[in-house]
């Protein structure tokens, strides 16, 4: 029996307790970043209260300490995602960014000839799709795209040809723009059976859903733990362990070395590799307890009831406003998350949040770092909607009441 | 805190619904392209500039109610001035626009002479939701590198 409670949550983030302009907060921004909930922030609070040392070369009590909480949020995050062996394959990296990046500078670098091809889609995050350019103009690699459907859907119909002669087929598991859910394990086995290697962004995955990165039989998956109820600061780069193992360093420095003469160095074995320097060590403590509280909400209830919420909102945004505003995303629940673009006839995406703001209601106005797929559907802009294990069905009224409010306002 | 109101002034949303000059020119003297990278603003300002005077100014692009409104209003208040004046006027403008480091603005000085004065004023407003000077200031922006494109 189903004990989750989305006011309990509530409840437990600070953040709610805010009001602007004379209204409670109506936050529907988790898209961008969720809120943390008070185990979160007070688990940073512990750490630097009651910890905090640098990890890895203390002998002392509280550098142990220090370590145990670092290495403790590693095994943690990895169990989350459902990893074999957390200690080789989850790299600590700044976000979701970095971890592409890393991917990209590392593996990329390192396997990629001129004339290769690297599989993304037209609705991935710019993070998804910049460093492959990167690449493109550095070693002449291919960068290929797989279209988007009208209805906000990938179309697969091309795939196999597509996928001929790729070596990463890199895609979201969610769109940050449209929320249509990509059928990850379909599409890692068919990178798979074209010798291709398959790169999840689960950025917007990770904390609506449950994620097992065995049953998707991913390569690689890349997430931040600002979008999971962590903090900012910190992403995660998960790797099958035989793939990490041969990847260069990215980044030289301290941490990251097993030997350094004055004729060269030896780079450390396993994830530390690629952590160079001081990591971010509250962060992880916050994330440990960001997937602690998660798991104590239950995945398969925070899932199910997003998805409730998200059939209630595409009816309430076509019942309420639908002659004026479109949804640029899939028009049924089927697949799909809690994001809802919104294209409002006659008013300009900024005006849109402005007049939101004057409610409360915390949208984001632009192109989502998402621009080929802004362009695809002939757009610059749209306010987008997106919700949370804490939104709730109020927020949903507060919004629609505040869109009638923006179309009366500019007629 | 700021209200609404402030910064969706009547005159405003009334050259957002209408907006002056709007269109091509096919005999321009000049075409500049500006771009507000951050919103996805895009603008296209057409010149004729003859004997030191703007004797016309044409706007296409997209963009929010405030830098529409800025951009109609800019060329309803530049249309038939000397370059001086127009240079003036920007100047004017920008400073309204500038927000010192303790987050005041300087008032617009009045003055008479300029025909659509009352109107600009009513942009002031803008200053007061930092996020939108940016809007507001496009047009004026690109209208600066228009003039120095004409006169160079
Ligand atoms: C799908 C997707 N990928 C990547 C990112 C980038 O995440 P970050 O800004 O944490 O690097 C985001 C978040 O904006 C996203 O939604």
């Amino acid at each position: 029996m189903s004990s989750f409670d989305p006011r309990r949550v509530r409840i437990d983030t600070p953040v709610f307790s805010r009001v602007i302009n004379d209204r409670p907060i109506v936050y529907l921004d988790s898209a961008s970043s969720t809120l943390p909930p008070r185990p979160v922030i007070e688990a940073m609070d512990r750490y630097y209260s009651g910890h905090h040392a640098n990890v890895h070369r203390g002998v002392y009590q509280t550098a142990n300490e220090a370590t145990d909480i670092y290495e403790g949020a590693r095994r943690d995050v990895g169990h989350f995602i459902g990893a074999p062996d957390p200690r080789h394959e989850i790299v600590f990296t700044k976000n979701t960014t970095e971890s592409f990046n890393l991917l990209a500078r590392s593996w990329g670098a390192a396997t990629l000839r001129p004339g290769d091809v690297v599989l993304v889609t037209e609705m991935e995050h710019h993070a998804n799709i910049v460093p492959w350019f990167q690449l493109q103009a550095e070693r002449g690699i291919e960068v290929r795209f797989v279209p988007v459907r009208d209805d906000f859907r990938l179309d697969l119909t091309d795939l196999d040809r597509l996928l001929a002669g790729v070596k990463l087929f890199s895609f979201t598991a969610m769109s940050n723009v449209l929320g249509t859910r990509n059928p990850v394990a379909e599409l890692v086995a068919a990178a798979h059976a074209h010798g291709a290697l398959a790169a999840v962004d689960a950025a917007q995955s990770v904390g609506h859903q449950p994620t097992d990165v065995g049953a998707w039989d991913a390569d690689f998956v890349c997430f931040s733990a600002h979008k999971m109820l962590g903090p900012t600061g910190l992403g995660i780069f998960w790797a099958r362990a035989d793939l990490l193992e041969a990847m260069p360093p990215f980044l030289g420095g301290g941490g990251m070395i097993a030997d350094v003469r004055t004729d060269g160095f030896v780079p450390a074995h396993g994830p530390t590799r690629f952590e160079a320097g001081t990591p971010p060590i509250a962060e992880a403590a916050g994330l440990r307890a960001a997937v602690r509280y998660l798991t104590g909400l239950g995945l398969d209830e925070v899932s199910r009831y997003e998805h409730e919420l998200t059939e209630l909102a595409l009816e309430l945004l076509a019942s309420g406003v639908g002659d004026r505003v479109r949804v640029i995303g899939p028009a049924d629940a089927v697949d799909r998350g809690g994001v809802f673009s919104l294209d409002v006839e006659g008013v300009h995406p900024h005006d849109v949040a402005q007049v939101l703001d004057q409610f409360g209601v915390c949208v984001r106005p632009g192109h989502h770092c998402a621009k080929p797929l802004m362009r695809r559907f002939g757009l610059a802009a749209t306010a987008r909607a997106s919700l949370g294990p804490y939104s709730l069905r109020s927020d949903l009224d507060v919004l629609v009441e505040a869109l009638l409010a923006a179309i009366k306002l500019f007629g | 805190m700021a209200n609404l109101d402030d910064l969706y002034r009547e005159i405003i949303l009334d050259h957002y619904r209408s907006p002056r000059n709007r269109g091509e020119l096919v005999e321009a003297t000049s075409r500049t392209e500006g771009f507000n990278p951050l919103c996805g603003d895009e603008l296209v300002i057409y010149l004729i500039v003859r004997d030191g005077v703007l004797e016309d100014i044409k706007l296409t692009g997209h963009g929010c109610s405030i830098s529409q409104a800025s951009s109609s209003m800019m060329s309803s208040a530049v249309k038939g001035k000397r370059l001086e004046d127009v240079r003036h006027v920007i100047d004017r403008f920008k400073t309204m626009m500038t927000l010192h480091d303790d987050g005041t603005a300087d008032a617009p000085a009045p003055e008479p002479d300029l025909r659509s004065d009352g109107e600009l004023a009513a942009l002031a407003g803008v200053v007061k939701f930092p996020v939108r000077i940016k809007c507001a200031t496009l047009a004026w922006n690109t209208l600066a590198q228009a003039l120095d494109e004409a006169t160079a």
